[in-house]
């Protein structure tokens, strides 16, 4: 079964990049931090970031009186 | 700190938007008229790229690659600048990637239809498309791998890292599946055969499924789930751990899909440990999607986007503890071949992919539009048109899917199979085939309603071509890195991925064909090569999707056995590139169809007079006629080049046989025209249907012939 032998080891070398990303992401620090991340992705604009937030508010209570 | 300014564009987002729009109703439409063609076999006129057969590839591939795909563009488009404070890395690049895609689906539009196709389940285009995919593909993977580079946040968000997945996995899935030997510039045949080709094709097909329709759209979810709440993911440090569990368990669950068949135990058990462990990671995901709302239900009853992403992560729960139920043995005897699948596939696809691209598009149209969505109560109905919708469609079909199998599987006190007549196993489950056109019609209905909501939000608005923002750039936020040192660590990671790849699809192309080739050796030497004019039936078969109706793999059970005969061993099928085993048996198993005094057998004139009319046959049955096939005369021009494309490919015929094959091709053709003349039939030898009889009547004879049978 020459196609099975292919695979794993195709599989194997797929695995092995994702292994070799995932030892380059812990090392680089990238997940020392694992809070902040989600909660940075919600502001897309830095310095409207608090208007924003208002903005919402106001759009789903308009939505309830729909 | 400096600020550094830059754009966000929104051009390419509302492209890929529209496209997923148009491309999302025309694959349903396909779907909703071939849905209705299992039940009115004759709806399709008599034309050929109206049957079943030729339009089921146009659905799947439609609703995958042209809905699901645009509808990931756009949400990665969308996102990955954004989580990266950077535009993406090519304006241009983008656009070749989005015009080249859409070129992709027209051209897979036209040609599937007219029975350009490969023969391979969700892998039906023919070569010089697929060639094209691999390089937008790759446009694709470029265009988001440098943004990566250039990103401005030190920190990769995952979902990113769940695009990053998707690019890498898919473009080596693609390429590998895809190796074929042209035959001609729309024809060609895969480098494997039988079994090899089976479980290459099923790596890939679960592969689709994972990297397609499951990462990238797991990606959107950690983007515009809590956006869209306006509140962090539940844990992100589950979604880490979910992201590596879920690309290091998928890779390996291919094989649960070859359960029964001639594949080696091993590789089979191996295959349903890696879908059961698969539970955990899928259903991390799940957990940390919903989660995310906790607290905050309010604002699901509210937003018509929230309650969409709640049914659609529920969708992908169900779907993900089914499958893993699904590899089990026990049940896959049961579910395999029968409507359950169907189902199965449907909540991950109207569930799942569907209810978060709604959401992602409600949201998102009314954002760069800069307004508010135009009714939420339009919305809404949508909602519950969809959710409904999708009920009547899978329920009906989980009923036909048992009923069916049961009936299949059910012996009388004599110990005779139950319901022998394989129509009526049929005509017992085509009223759960209305409830489904019922189903689909309310999900389709939704989605008008969307469209028209989108349109009357997007008048109402202005279109914000791009949107400014800043940060500062990424050295400026690690200390004691200098600028030089930054640059020439992004550097290496975008040259290692990219040589990577181009060494593997390098290796991959050139190794491959040798290595299948050799492996090719016979292991019964009984089973010969067919016959020019069966490999020309045989390309018939293909080119109609007989294979999307009848499976050619009868699995070693007692019920199976009597049915259909013995059962299918992997040597075989070693010279049938591609293998056709088939995933759905719509009709009966045709592995056996030709062997004479086998339980299904029928003679030529039969399957002549079947050919042209199913009707005239079987009162009831639901295959559509192929009359074209009796008018159509075989074109044996390419006869010599198919031979000699099978030799390459290791198909044992003598040399010089390409030359000759011909007019073998001719004195067999002779031979059963004249046998249907004699019996009445007025055909001449070479027409197409005399190709598909004599492939037909082939099936399965290998291993019963007088002088080989053991
Ligand atoms: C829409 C699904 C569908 C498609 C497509 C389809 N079939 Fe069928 N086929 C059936 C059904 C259902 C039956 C059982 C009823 C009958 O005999 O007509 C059947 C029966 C058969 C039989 C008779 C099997 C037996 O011995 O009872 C043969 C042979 C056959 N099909 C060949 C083909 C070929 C060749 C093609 C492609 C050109 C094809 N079918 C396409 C559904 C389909």
């Amino acid at each position: 079964m020459a196609a099975i032998i292919f695979l794993i080891f195709l599989g194997i070398i797929v695995a092995g990049g994702f292994l070799a990303a995932f030892i380059w992401a812990v090392r680089s620090g990238q997940y020392d931090d694992d809070y902040s991340p989600s909660v940075r992705m919600l502001f897309d604009k830095k310095e409207k970031a608090a208007e924003e937030k208002t903005k919402e508010e106001t759009q789903s209570t308009t939505i309830t009186k729909n | 700190m400096e600020l550094q300014k830059f754009t966000y564009d929104n051009k390419i987002t509302r492209l890929f938007m529209n496209a997923t729009i148009l491309w999302g109703i025309v694959g349903m439409l396909v779907g909703l008229i071939i849905a209705l063609e299992l039940i009115f076999p004759l709806m399709s006129q008599n034309i050929p790229w109206l049957s079943f057969g030729r339009l089921r590839p146009l659905h799947t591939n439609a609703v995958i690659f042209a809905f699901v795909g645009n509808g990931m563009f756009t949400g990665i488009y969308y996102s990955t600048p954004r989580l990266l404070k950077t535009p993406m890395f090519s304006e241009l690049l983008g656009k070749i990637h989005f015009w080249g895609w859409q070129l992709i689906i027209v051209s897979a539009a036209i040609t599937l239809p007219l029975g350009y196709t490969v023969g391979k389940e969700y892998a039906e285009l023919e070569w010089p498309i697929d060639i094209a995919i691999a390089l937008i593909w790759v446009v694709f993977g470029i265009n988001l791998i440098m943004t990566t580079v250039k990103r401005r946040t030190k920190h990769i968000y995952v979902a990113i890292w769940f695009y990053i997945a998707t690019f890498v996995t898919v473009a080596v899935l693609h390429i590998v599946n895809s190796i074929a030997i042209p035959v001609s510039f729309l024809k060609s045949y895969p480098v494997y055969a039988g079994i090899q080709d089976a479980l290459v094709q099923w790596w890939y097909g679960h592969n689709a499924v994972a990297f397609f329709l499951t990462t990238p759209y797991l990606g959107l979810m950690y983007y515009f789930v809590p956006k869209a709440a306006n509140r962090p993911i539940y844990s992100y440090k589950l979604s880490i751990i979910h992201f590596w569990a879920l690309i290091f368990l998928y890779i390996w669950a291919g094989p649960h899909h070859l359960l029964y068949s001639a594949l080696p135990d091993w590789a089979q058990a191996l295959g349903v440990v890696f879908s059961i462990m698969l539970i955990a990671p899928s259903w991390g995901g799940m957990i940390n999607g919903l989660l995310t709302l906790r607290g905050a239900w309010d604002k699901v009853r509210e937003s018509p986007v929230l309650k969409m992403f709640v049914v659609g992560i529920t969708a992908y729960g169900m779907a993900t503890f089914e499958g893993p139920m699904l590899s089990l043995k026990s049940v896959n005897a049961l579910s395999h071949f029968t409507d359950w699948t169907i189902a199965h596939v449907h909540i991950g696809a109207l569930g799942w992919n569907g209810m978060i691209t709604f959401g992602m598009l409600y949201w998102l149209l009314p954002k760069i539009y800069n307004t508010k969505l135009h009714s939420v109560k339009l919305a809404n109905a949508h909602f519950w048109l969809a959710t409904t919708g999708m009920l009547f469609f899978a329920i009906p079909l989980y009923f036909a899917g048992f009923t069916q199998s049961l009936m299949w599987k059910q012996f009388n006190e004599e110990g005779y199979l139950a319901y022998p007549n394989f129509i009526e196993t049929v005509v017992q489950i085509l009223p759960m085939y209305f409830i489904r056109v019922f189903g689909g019609t309310l999900y389709i209905t939704g989605v008008v309603l969307m469209i028209i909501n989108l349109i009357k939000t997007a008048n109402a608005g202005k279109f914000i071509q791009s949107e400014d923002d800043e940060a500062p750039a990424l050295h400026s936020q690690s200390h004691g890195v200098d600028k030089g040192h930054r640059i020439i660590e992004g550097k290496p990671v975008i040259f290692t991925i990219l040589t990577l790849v181009a060494i593997l699809i390098g290796g991959i192309v050139e190794f491959v064909p040798m290595f299948m080739v050799k492996s090719n050796v016979p292991t019964i030497s009984s089973v010969q090569p067919y016959t020019p004019l069966e490999l020309h039936g045989r390309d018939i078969y293909l080119r109609e999707g007989c294979y999307l109706c009848h499976s050619q793999m009868i699995r070693p059970f007692r019920s199976e056995v009597e049915r259909y005969g013995d059962y299918s061993k992997a040597g075989e099928s070693i010279y049938d590139h591609p293998f056709q085993f088939g995933s759905k048996r719509t009709g009966p198993d045709l592995a056996r169809e030709g062997v004479k005094g086998g339980p299904i057998y029928k003679p030529d004139s039969w399957h002549y007079n079947h050919f042209l009319s199913p009707q005239k046959m079987v009162a009831q049955s639901i295959m559509p006629p192929y009359p074209w096939l009796i008018s159509r005369d075989l074109n044996i021009s390419t006869t010599s080049k198919k031979i000699r494309v099978m030799q390459t490919l290791g198909v044992p015929y003598p040399e010089g046989y390409a030359e000759r094959a011909n007019d073998d091709l001719l004195k067999q053709a002779n031979q059963i025209a004249k046998g249907l003349r004699d019996g009445g039939i007025q055909v001449e030898d070479t027409k197409e249907v005399i190709a598909l009889i004599a492939y037909i009547q082939r099936l399965g004879t290998d291993i019963h012939k007088p002088a080989n049978n053991q």
